[in-house]
């Protein structure tokens, strides 16, 4: 039993560090820091343009339409030495989610169409799926999309729709046909956000932020070209990019760059004159998320293992979910235990130097918007019920 | 990278496997937990047989040459069966601090025996006062006669009924929690001024108060140099801690499989319990604590594979503590699923979970080493 990594391997990690620490400047740092602001697309847009630059903004493509032909081993290096820079992934939308259905059920025209544009960073895409009456049963939704020759005419709500401000397009479930179960009936449309009938309202999430948004259909218009593969066979289409969107949620890499940052706080905060990383009971709470994080380092390693051999990212992908996303949200809270009552102040009228605690706003929004974590990408119970379904047969 | 169990380790994991499988049913295990002796000398024989008494042991002294990997695939095979038969106490323990003692002639005297079964051994190093700190010692070792004088007295000896020798802590200089003037005796459960009082663990194992009056030791039953033996079993701990994890993982799976199985076969309110989502959810959270401690040993297995005992001793530390922490999910929720029946004496369930409480208190509880673990971690 071994984690040993080839030679090749250790040159290529090599050479994704040093891109990394090149070409990842600070100008990038300041303006994603100031999330779901302007700066924020704008930054990340910088960002995705230099890994195009380099041919490494879509690993997961297959090599023909712009992917890298990376090993397994290679995909994993890349990710965890993004985690461990405290790089952000890319905007998952386009290059992550949209992007593997129109290469698997996409035509020709489709993938000439989309693909070159989500490589270059070019179109900004948003996800449709969830509406106010479908969010962990996302087959109850019920946007409509009526067949009227040559468009499909949209009527419905989506909601939970991240960055739809900054969208020009959005990949949508709706309902094309009705009368049979609910998970027929469903097609896979591709809108152009500019399309009139089309309105975008902010909702602002419990961190103060606007990230989150309503996407409101009438009437739209929306090219039947623009369909993916079949009508009424959207649901298939959808339920492969889940799984693809499951893996890869363990953040492993992520969560020990933020728990190191965590330890370092903690020995410069204190109380009673003493650091808090000497408090027994802080201590205790450090180490049941490090140790917690130290066993799914090897859980994420084994499911690697077993598919760098070949085998598919199975149900255990959900239990890198639910276990990724409760250490994240550990850490988040023990972060803002840190940042104690400093951590209620509100940046608007306030700077961080004059609090004293320079990390106190962040630990608050994290948390807050942390919460999150456990909502999105199939609810952890959700990911539970597959667990319990697929792998334990009950 | 590769997290396979290699061809002759997956042999003799399969063995254990096949025997636990074919030998040793729970019916089979409570007669020879009934027994006076406890245990069967006449499977021991079979483990001499098969070669797994000798895992630990270097080639020249007749033994399989294995790692703590070989131990951990054994262990781990053994805990499925909840196994009485003492291969922790005698092969990885008193066997392992054999194999590592720079004692060439009691090398050569004890391991075969152990190896074809003739000889059972145990560390006897507890004592009423000393808890989990191994350096806490009041038996003391006086020089007398070229040798030493050994008196004091060891509780809670793991097997020390059937052990034919033991291997001792006594101190022969410094204060009573000094680590240092710790010697570890081979001493024999024989010889004159050595009393063993055997009694039966909740376990069904067996322990003994092991008293020492006046026994007289020759210098060359020395593990190694006087007065350095907690180096010895500082070097031999991540092993013993990784053997009785993986032992424990072997139970956890154990009593999931039942308790998955059990549900779907109990009827309640007109449907097997196990379409209650509020069960499924409990199980998942078992099934993940499962895998998340066997993913916890496999880091400590890469490791010691590796030349940084710094990392392995942070990781076994976390394995102890997480094999504390989800070894008591995993068996509460077992009893509780399994509802009444989950009470009894005659289901297996109930004698796994003791088990998984002894190898708890086995070398520190949970506590104990997260304790151990935070000082490794996060002091200056």
């Amino acid at each position: 039993m071994d984690i040993k990594f080839s030679a090749e391997d250790l040159a290529f990690r090599d050479e994704v560090r040093d891109f990394f620490t090149q070409e990842y400047d600070s100008s990038i740092t300041a303006k994603l820091s100031s999330a779901a602001g302007t700066d924020y697309k704008e930054g990340i847009v910088a960002w995705q343009k230099k890994l195009h630059a380099k041919g490494w903004v879509a690993p997961g493509w297959p090599k023909e339409y712009g992917g890298t032909d990376w090993s397994a081993t290679q995909k994993f290096i890349f990710e965890t030495e993004r985690g461990l820079a405290g790089i952000p992934d890319v905007v998952p939308f386009g290059l992550k989610m949209v992007a593997p259905v129109i290469y698997t059920f996409g035509n020709e025209e489709q993938k000439a169409r989309f693909l070159p544009r989500i490589l270059e960073s070019d179109d900004w895409w948003c996800q449709g799926y969830s509406e106010p009456g479908a969010g962990s049963d996302l087959a109850a939704l019920n946007t409509t999309a009526d067949y009227a020759g040559d468009n499909y005419i949209v009527n419905g709500r989506k909601i939970w729709t991240t960055f739809a401000q900054y969208a020009d397009w959005i990949f949508c479930l709706v309902r094309t046909s009705k009368g049979m179960r609910k998970q027929q009936g469903i097609s896979f449309l591709l809108i152009d956000m500019n399309t009139p009938g089309i309105t975008v309202k902010p909702i602002v999430t419990i961190d103060g932020k606007h990230s989150l948004n309503e996407v409101l259909f009438e009437d739209v218009a929306v090219p039947t070209e623009n369909l993916i593969g079949e009508q009424d066979k959207g649901w298939t289409y959808a339920k492969a990019l889940l799984a693809h969107e499951r893996t890869g949620m363990a953040e492993v890499a992520d969560s020990t760059r933020m728990l190191d940052s965590l330890k370092q706080r903690a020995s410069v905060e204190v109380n009673g004159g003493k650091a808090m990383i000497d408090d027994p009971i802080f201590q205790m709470r450090l180490s049941d998320i490090e140790m917690e994080l130290m066993a799914l380092e090897y859980t994420e390693l084994r499911v690697f293992a077993s598919m760098a051999a070949g085998g598919m990212p199975g149900p255990e992908s959900s239990l890198l979910k639910i276990k990724g996303t409760e250490i994240s949200q550990a850490i988040h809270e023990l972060q803002l235990q840190l940042a104690s009552f400093y951590g209620g102040a509100l940046p608007e009228n306030l700077n961080a130097d004059e609090l004293g605690h320079d990390f106190a706003f962040e630990a608050r929004g994290k948390y807050m918007y942390g919460r999150a974590a456990t909502i999105y990408g199939g609810s952890n119970e959700v990911q539970r019920n597959v667990i319990a379904k697929a792998v334990l047969g009950l | 990278m590769n997290f396979d169990f290699t061809e002759e380790q997956t042999m003799i994991k399969d063995s254990v496997s096949r025997f636990v499988r074919d030998e040793y049913d729970f019916d089979t295990r409570r007669k020879i937990v009934e027994s006076d002796e406890g245990i069967s000398r006449e499977f021991w024989s079979m483990f001499a047989e098969l070669g797994w008494l000798s895992v630990p042991f270097a080639e020249e002294y007749g033994g399989f040459g294995g790692t703590v990997d070989d131990i951990a695939a054994v262990m781990e095979e053994l805990g499925k069966g909840i196994v009485v038969e003492p291969y922790a106490s005698t092969v990885v323990v008193f066997g392992g601090l054999l194999a590592a003692s720079d004692n060439a002639a009691l090398k050569a005297e004890v391991i075969p025996g152990i190896i074809d079964g003739s000889c059972m051994g145990s560390l006897a190093s507890t004592e009423a006062q000393s808890r989990y700190e191994m350096s806490d010692v009041a038996t003391t070792a006086t020089a007398a006669d070229g040798g030493f004088n050994i008196n004091g007295e060891k509780t809670v000896v793991a097997n020390g009924g059937t052990a034919d020798k033991f291997i001792v802590t006594a101190r022969h200089s410094g204060e009573q929690f000094d680590r240092a003037g710790i010697s570890l005796f081979l001493i024999d459960a024989s010889a004159p001024g050595v009393e063993v009082k055997s009694y039966k663990m909740m376990d069904g194992q067996s322990a003994a108060t092991v008293t020492f009056k006046d026994v007289m030791v020759p210098a060359g039953q020395l593990l190694n140099t006087a007065g350095e033996g907690m180096d010895l079993i500082d070097q031999v701990m991540p092993q013993i801690l990784m053997g009785l994890s993986a032992e424990a993982l072997g139970i956890m799976a154990t009593l999931n499989t039942a308790t998955v199985e059990y549900s779907k076969v109990r009827q309640q309110f007109d449907t097997p319990i196990s379409s209650f989502q509020v069960l499924q959810h409990r199980m998942v959270d078992t099934f993940m604590a499962c895998e998340q401690t066997k993913s916890m040993l496999y880091r400590g297995l890469c490791q010691a594979g590796e030349d940084d005992s710094a990392a392995l001793l942070k990781t076994v530390h976390a394995l102890k503590a997480t094999v504390a922490r989800y070894g008591k999910l995993i068996g509460e929720e077992a009893i509780q699923i399994h509802g009444g029946i989950g009470m009894t004496d005659e289901l297996n369930i109930g004698h796994y979970v003791k088990r998984l409480m002894m190898i708890n208190v086995s070398f520190g509880d949970g506590d104990y080493h997260q304790k151990k673990f935070n000082q490794l971690s996060y002091s200056a």
